[in-house]
């Protein structure tokens, strides 16, 4: 029996010849991506060694610029981390700064067929480059920075087969709103995304679903490469690479045919990510506070270019919070050059440096007592964004602009039509 | 570990429950002073050393923050749970809080029942009911490390981190 992606990916870095479901496979880790947080007193120790500098990235993120005194000391720490190992990838606040994936996506450190970690829930990012991009907590960062390894627990893959293509006005979010409210969670699952179809999806459009592949709780969520991702990574990276496609007798627990052209605009009630999705007529008119479109999920230029074009020549709602968050400052500067920054802000949004602000609650829009935001981001869970009476509805960049023009939840089909 | 006192959390707990967000940059006991501050206000004065959780699917889901951390420091026993997330798994294993998958777990138990957990014979026995569960495996280097206290003392033993200054 054959390999599917992960296990390839897995059992190449372990140096084995196979690996399968069940087995603990201890790797060698491509790259390791430290982050703000990574750097808080409490989880970092003095790293008395590291394995390979080079092999280090360091990336801040969850608040940035400082918005604390804890966050500015985290950022002093890592500063003195680089500085003391020579570690050259350093996304200090400034240009190069940017959410840790999107900044990776953007640089392509995830390299196909590789292994990556990162301490952020949300690094299956990754798997959208076809690499085995993995969040791990604090401590098994501060391993795998110093022993250049990682232990990853072999589990079971869905296959996803696309076929068709997304019409317009419905985006890769909607698709992830579909799969997580069909099929639910993928607990100690991997899930592989490829078919006909899956390269008629832009790469911003696999890094959405790929992001989300933390909400499915799925181990590795992973895209088989195509002609478009392998020129992305080489006009990016020049480190040596080579993709991983599935054997074509790989075993899988269950595979899963999606028509693309079959999909609508949905939005997951609030609290939960997964068995939440329902048309956004169903929940269309519920009044909002806030809308908010970024993360690492929802960041991309893809995402800034549909909110404006949404909103282009209207004004949000008065009394309506519109906040969009570029993923990375490259993203916020190309979103500038193309105009998308100026036509949001005319229309009455407000563009922040990138930064996970909102979307983990931590600043620039966090939500108060009992307010109502629509969000295009990671998680509506309750509380993620503030106060844990706010209620937090997650829907695609087109919906939540088109809820903020309304100050109520509402579709965005006639500018689609 | 015999009689535990079971408290009972259902589905998809996820971590901002158990670390909100606004908690991430403060110490380690104010986290564990907030743990389930949204769905069960209270609770940190309720609970007592080596008491049990027992949730049901995908226990732990959502961030990477370190949720298990918090638990360990409100004095929690043991975990078991239908699903254990993966990214809480390690987070168990890494910061030395016992979790375990136990199919059947949640509807084994109600809450004020008594647990009893055995890592030899990897079973799990209500002390009301009487019901004798049997407890996945944990693979043995992480069963462990999960056991020893976590990976930093491993760390610091390999002389990869600098031991914690005392005092």
């Amino acid at each position: 029996m054959g390999m599917t992606i992960t296990e390839k990916i897995l059992a190449r870095a372990s140096g084995s010849a196979k690996v399968a479901p069940g087995d603990v496979a201890v790797v060698e880790v491509d790259t390791a991506v430290l982050l703000d947080l990574s750097f808080l007193p409490e989880g970092w120790r003095d790293v008395l060694k590291v394995h390979d500098p080079s092999r280090i990235a360091i990336v801040f993120d969850h608040l940035v610029p400082a918005a604390t005194v804890q966050a500015a000391t985290c950022h002093k720490t890592g500063r003195a981390f680089a500085t003391k190992f020579g570690i050259e990838r350093l996304h200090d606040v400034g240009p190069d700064q940017g959410i840790s994936h999107a900044v990776i996506a953007d640089r392509a450190y995830a390299l196909p067929g590789k292994v990556l970690v990162n301490a952020d829930s949300h690094t299956c990012a990754g798997g959208a480059f076809n690499c085995a991009a993995r969040g791990v907590g604090g401590p098994d960062m501060l391993w795998a920075v110093t022993t250049g390894t990682a232990w990853f627990r072999v589990g079971e893959t869905i296959r996803y087969d696309f076929t068709g293509a997304l019409r317009p006005g419905v985006t890769a979010k909607d698709l992830f709103l579909y799969i997580a409210g069909t099929f639910g969670a993928h607990v100690n699952q991997n899930v592989e995304y490829g078919g006909p179809g899956m390269s008629g999806l832009s790469i911003n459009a696999r890094r959405t679903l790929a992001t989300m592949g933390a909400e499915l709780s799925a181990e590795f969520t992973i895209f088989e490469p195509d002609g478009a991702l392998i020129d992305y990574v080489r006009a990016r990276n020049d480190r040596a690479f080579e993709p991983v496609w599935p054997d074509a007798d790989a075993s899988y627990r269950e595979r899963r045919t999606i028509d693309l052209g079959t999909l609508h605009p949905l939005v997951a009630l609030p609290d939960a990510v997964v068995n939440q999705s329902v048309p956004v007529a169903e929940v269309a008119g519920a009044k909002i506070d806030q809308a908010f479109i970024g993360s690492c999920a929802n960041g991309t230029l893809d995402d800034l270019e549909i909110a404006a074009r949404v909103v282009r020549g209207r004004k949000v709602a008065r009394g309506t919070r519109f906040i969009v968050t570029p993923g990375t400052q490259a993203i916020f500067r190309a979103a500038l050059r193309a105009g998308y920054v100026e036509t949001l802000l005319e229309a009455g949004a407000v563009v922040t440096p990138a930064t996970c602000g909102a979307c983990i609650g931590g600043h620039m829009g966090v939500l108060g007592p009992d307010e109502v935001c629509i969000t295009a981001s990671t998680r509506n869970f309750k509380g993620r964004m503030g106060d844990p009476s706010a209620r937090i509805y997650m829907a695609s960049p087109a919906t939540v602009a088109a809820s903020a023009l309304a100050g109520k939840i509402a579709g965005a089909e006639e500018v689609f039509a | 570990m015999t009689g535990a006192r079971v408290w009972c959390f259902g589905d998809n707990i996820n971590t901002d429950l158990i670390l909100p967000g606004p908690y991430l940059y403060r110490s380690p006991e104010e986290q564990a002073r907030a743990v389930f501050q949204a769905n069960r206000p209270g609770w940190v004065d309720q609970v007592r050393p080596g008491d049990a959780i027992i949730g049901g699917f995908n226990f732990g889901m959502g961030s990477s923050r370190p949720a298990a951390r918090s638990l360990r420091l409100c004095g929690v026993g043991f975990v078991l749970a239908e699903t254990i997330n993966g990214l809480f798994f390690r987070n168990s294993v890494n910061y030395g809080l016992l979790a375990c998958e136990c199919p059947g777990v949640a509807a084994a138990f109600t809450e004020g029942d008594t647990a009893d957990l055995s890592l030899e014979a990897w079973t799990l026995h209500n002390g009301r009911s009487g019901q004798v569960l049997a407890v996945t495996p944990v693979p043995g280097q992480l069963l462990a490390i999960m056991q020893d206290g976590g990976i930093y003392p491993l760390m610091e033993a390999r002389g990869l981190i600098a031991p914690r200054a005392v005092g």
